[in-house]
């Protein structure tokens, strides 16, 4: 390429660099004086505002009384809020405590209906450990019948334990013997005692003034820390079903040993 | 409405009663129960349960044998198992677990507890 060639190459670009330069400029003028416009039209209605200030504050005060009653609104509708949260609180705890209460009526109604489910003593005696270890949470403890002819309370089942293993109880003495005659259950906050004759707790079995019996726990299970509320409520109904049950079974089975001695009788004279 | 079948294997008639008042909670539930190991085998090899809660001491056949043999069947491999027993030790618990079982609930038992129980392993909301 000779350097007339270069020369007027270079010429063109310079050319090309220069119109882009002037199309630029001319932007530049065409933006400053739109920019140019709108200033002068905030002006003229900045001018035009100060002019009407009575109007001006008329809209300000209307605002600003709007405003304060959003506030108010505001306040009140926070106030309600914070009254329906208070009251969805209480819904919940409220529901918290009608399901614990349902549960522990679910316990207390399947205590009763087993007690008084079988007139078979040995039944109910089974269903007293089942109530004491399922419902209770019971690993040692034992249930005393009431011996109406030698006054002692023997020990007639138990649970974690051998029967054997528990003594006799004299009434009125001892912890078991002294709930028994007085009538009053006996509980501690301990969880175990090794003692047999010193349980943690003693529920008297009693129809009305008469002795039935006695259920003594001496531990509870591993898990079970310590008595609820539902355990004191399950020592009361124990307290009055298991005793009505052992006494009807009891019953029970003299009016059976007697109706078969009568029959008995009937059968001799008949034939 | 869906429905879930349950089945409660428990010797003791007063926990059983429990545990039927607790779940009859759960929507849709249909509980059967079984009164022994072997009761239990029979009753879920026979018919289909979503959920099976077993005791571990009872008589005939106790819960962890009951357990061995339904992770042999091979349609009850995946039904979730729940035990319950009054041991609180934690190797009954990983024995039980060892064995096939999902969750364990130790007596006395609380119904709420087995409710969120039951209601997590059946997948209800």
């Amino acid at each position: 390429m000779s350097d007339r060639d270069d020369i007027f190459k270079r010429a063109d670009e310079f050319l090309a660099v220069f119109r882009r330069g002037a199309e630029f400029t001319r932007e530049l003028v065409e933006e400053n004086q739109r920019l140019r416009g709108q200033i002068v039209e905030v002006d003229r209605r900045d001018n035009d505002a100060a002019q009407d200030t009575t109007e001006w504050g008329k809209l300000r005060q209307q605002l600003l009384t709007h405003i304060e009653g959003l506030e108010v609104e505001k306040e009140d509708v926070l106030e309600r809020l914070r009254a329906l949260e208070e009251e969805n609180r209480q819904f919940a705890n409220r529901y918290v405590e009608i399901e614990e209460e349902n549960n522990n009526l679910a316990n207390l109604y399947v205590a009763s209906y087993q007690l008084h489910s079988t007139l078979d003593l040995s039944e109910v005696l089974k269903i007293i450990i089942e109530i004491v270890i399922n419902l209770v949470g019971a690993e040692i403890f034992c249930v005393y019948v009431h011996d109406d002819k030698t006054g002692l309370l023997e020990p007639v089942a138990a649970e974690g334990e051998k029967v054997p293993a528990f003594p006799s109880v004299p009434m009125g003495t001892g912890i078991v013997g002294v709930s028994v005659a007085s009538g009053d259950t006996h509980a501690t906050d301990s969880n175990g005692s090794a003692d047999y004759e010193s349980p943690i707790v003693s529920i008297p079995l009693r129809v009305e003034d008469r002795p039935i019996g006695a259920i003594a726990i001496f531990k509870l299970l591993a898990q079970k820390e310590q008595f609820t509320l539902l355990d004191h409520e399950l020592f009361t109904l124990l307290a009055g079903h298991a005793a009505t049950a052992i006494f009807a079974a009891e019953l029970h089975a003299q009016s059976e040993r007697k109706l078969n001695t009568i029959q008995g009788f009937i059968d001799l004279l008949t034939k | 409405m869906e429905r879930h079948r349950i089945l409660i294997v428990e010797d003791s008639p007063t926990m059983r009663q429990l545990l039927v008042f607790a779940l009859k909670r759960l929507k849709g539930a249909e509980i059967v129960e079984a009164q022994d190991g072997l009761d239990g085998l029979r009753k879920v090899t026979s018919d289909d349960f979503d959920l099976a809660l077993v005791d571990i001491n009872m008589p005939v056949m106790d819960g962890l044998k009951l357990i061995s043999l339904i992770r042999d069947e091979d349609g009850l491999k995946d039904m979730p198992i729940v035990v319950i027993t009054t041991e609180g030790a934690k190797e009954d618990r990983d024995r039980a677990l060892a064995l096939g079982a999902d969750e364990y609930l130790t007596k006395p038992i609380q119904a709420n507890k087995v409710l969120a129980i039951a209601k997590a392993l059946l997948k209800i909301e």
